[in-house]
């Protein structure tokens, strides 16, 4: 009997790992969707350049998590507020701790949770790369890439998953709408302050110039690529599936996150035609998104039906902040990251209230307030150090050019720009 | 010798062509362009923002034919280009001093038949 039950023990944490590690490979998959998503928004001579962003600031935060970001959120701390600080990945699980049993017995591998966390943070960082997208400079970004995913991020993070005194407060925020989300706007509304709109957007009488994005079927693309890592993203931070009730609950996040982004897309799109008559692409799928976002501070609370209307109050809502922030604050934000992530992130984690019974609205503010004033004082602090030491803003003269030139030398179809044979 | 050039909407091409083949061109130019005449550019919506493209794209083709033929090559093109709509375009037509063929040396008459 003893043999049995050991090898279901054993069983069991393979399964929940080898669930880990695939939800974290989705998750690794988002990156694509956010490089295809930005690459489709921006102007084609920026191309190269976002491209070259989007795979070097997910290598980055790689590199910086594993070095000190895990360890800053996930390590002992010296309160519940100051992280400690060590260096690099520990030991994996001895299998006599695991066969031992019991509530306390870790059932999945140490490092597939690192490797699930890492894909995180590239995430949030990846939010700030389209915000602050055709006029930054190339390595000031990555400056700040460095400490966002190294020190800024997990500080954060440790607060709420970490254990620390978000946690304690009753702080809810079940995948990241305001760890991940709402931190990676915040980091980015910091830097496009910073930075200013794009030459051309804003016009001198105050007019607002509609700059297109090159490629709609590469932003459709990198929308479905995103849509698809989420499964991994709220599915996977159910971080168990190897019993009835987890396989249940995970079922239930997997379906509430895709119809949330599903309501989303619908009323994204309805708002779109009602306010501008014509049926705006680029709107529903930053609607699509936005349903997402909304979800995924409480993924598993809600109905199916109820996650559809959160996801659709979502997409309404990131219409409404894109134009509002586009005409009334003249933020230029191309790919509209800030409205996705931030705004929507704030009412996702206000929406936990409407399912969760142990949510409180005055735990989620603190939550919302704590996160925001930290990514966003300290982001603002780090972009102004970068900007004093190696300016953050391209000459004139080469955002008109393109950045693919100017920060990378090449193009991303030069066969279409010079004609040659 | 006439140079036959119009400028016409791109969807008409296929139409034109045909339309001239049939009169007994035997070779044309096509160049893909952009402009405006009263018709004006129009406006198109991003994001909620208007924004106008004032140069529209176009089609011109070009055409070399004897004078006698000038006619039936315009009636041709008209024909072909019409839809009734603004925006459909312009013909112009222009002498031509002379005319050669790379291959042979040929000239005029003999380089256009």
């Amino acid at each position: 009997m003893e043999q049995i039950a050991g090898d279901i023990l054993q069983t069991k944490y393979a399964l929940d790992t080898f669930y880990f590690l695939v939800m974290g490979a989705f998750v690794m998959w988002m990156a694509a969707g956010f490089s295809m998503l930005e690459a489709g928004l921006v102007r084609s001579k920026n191309t190269a350049e976002i491209l070259t962003k989007n795979v070097v600031l997910y290598s980055i935060a790689c590199i910086m998590y594993m070095l000190i970001g895990y360890n800053i959120m996930y390590g002992d701390s010296i309160s519940s507020i100051i992280p400690g600080i060590s260096f690099g990945l520990g030991a994996d699980n001895e299998a006599a701790a695991v066969l031992a049993g019991g509530d306390d017995a870790p059932y999945y591998s140490n490092l597939s949770d690192f490797f699930f966390q890492v894909v995180f943070v590239a995430t949030a960082m990846s939010i700030v790369s389209g915000a602050v997208a055709e006029r930054m400079k190339l390595w000031a970004f990555f400056a700040f890439a460095i400490v966002f995913t190294g020190i800024i991020y997990p500080t954060q993070g440790m607060w709420k998953w970490g254990g620390g005194f978000l946690d304690e407060a009753g702080f809810l925020d079940f995948a990241g709408s305001g760890v991940v989300h709402m931190a990676g706007a915040a980091a980015a509304l910091a830097g496009v302050l910073l930075l200013g709109a794009r030459k051309g957007k804003y016009g001198k009488d105050g007019s607002v110039n509609a700059i297109p994005g090159a490629n709609l079927p590469m932003a459709t693309l990198g929308t479905f690529i995103l849509w698809m890592g989420w499964f991994g993203f709220n599915g996977g931070s159910e971080l168990k599936v190897s019993d009835i009730a987890e396989a249940n609950a995970t079922a239930m996040v997997f379906v509430n996150t895709n119809m949330a982004a599903a309501g989303g897309c619908v009323a994204a799109l309805l708002l779109a035609r009602l306010w501008f008559g014509k049926a705006d692409l680029t709107m529903a799928l930053n609607g699509a998104l936005a349903g997402l976002v909304s979800i995924t501070a409480e993924p598993l609370t809600p109905s199916p039906e109820l996650a559809t209307l959160i996801g659709a109050i979502g997409g309404a809502l990131v219409v409404i902040s894109i134009i509002t922030l586009d005409t009334k604050f003249k933020i230029d934000d191309p790919v509209g990251a800030i409205s996705v992530h931030g705004v929507v992130g704030l009412w996702g984690l206000l929406a936990v209230c409407i399912s969760n019974p142990d949510a409180t609205l005055s735990a989620q503010l603190l939550g919302i307030g704590v996160i925001f004033a930290w990514v966003f004082i300290c982001s603002l602090i780090v972009w102004m150090v970068v900007k004093a030491v190696m300016g953050i803003r391209v000459s004139e003269e080469e955002e008109y050019e393109g950045l693919d030139v100017g920060e990378c030398g090449l193009e991303a179809y030069p066969e279409f720009t010079q004609n040659r044979k | 010798m006439k140079m036959i050039r119009a400028i016409i909407k791109p969807f008409r091409l296929d139409d034109v062509k045909e339309k001239l083949i049939a009169v007994g061109v035997t070779g044309l130019t096509v160049t893909e362009v952009r402009g405006h005449g009263r018709q004006k550019g129009h406006t198109e919506l991003y994001r909620g923002a208007e924004y106008s493209v004032d140069f529209v794209p176009k089609t011109e083709i070009t055409v070399v034919v004897m004078a006698d033929m000038v006619d039936e090559v315009v009636e041709a093109i008209v024909e072909g280009a019409r839809s009734g709509k603004v925006g459909d375009g312009k013909i112009f037509v222009s002498d031509v001093e002379k005319v050669i063929r790379i291959r042979t040396g040929e000239s005029d008459a003999e380089a256009l038949s």
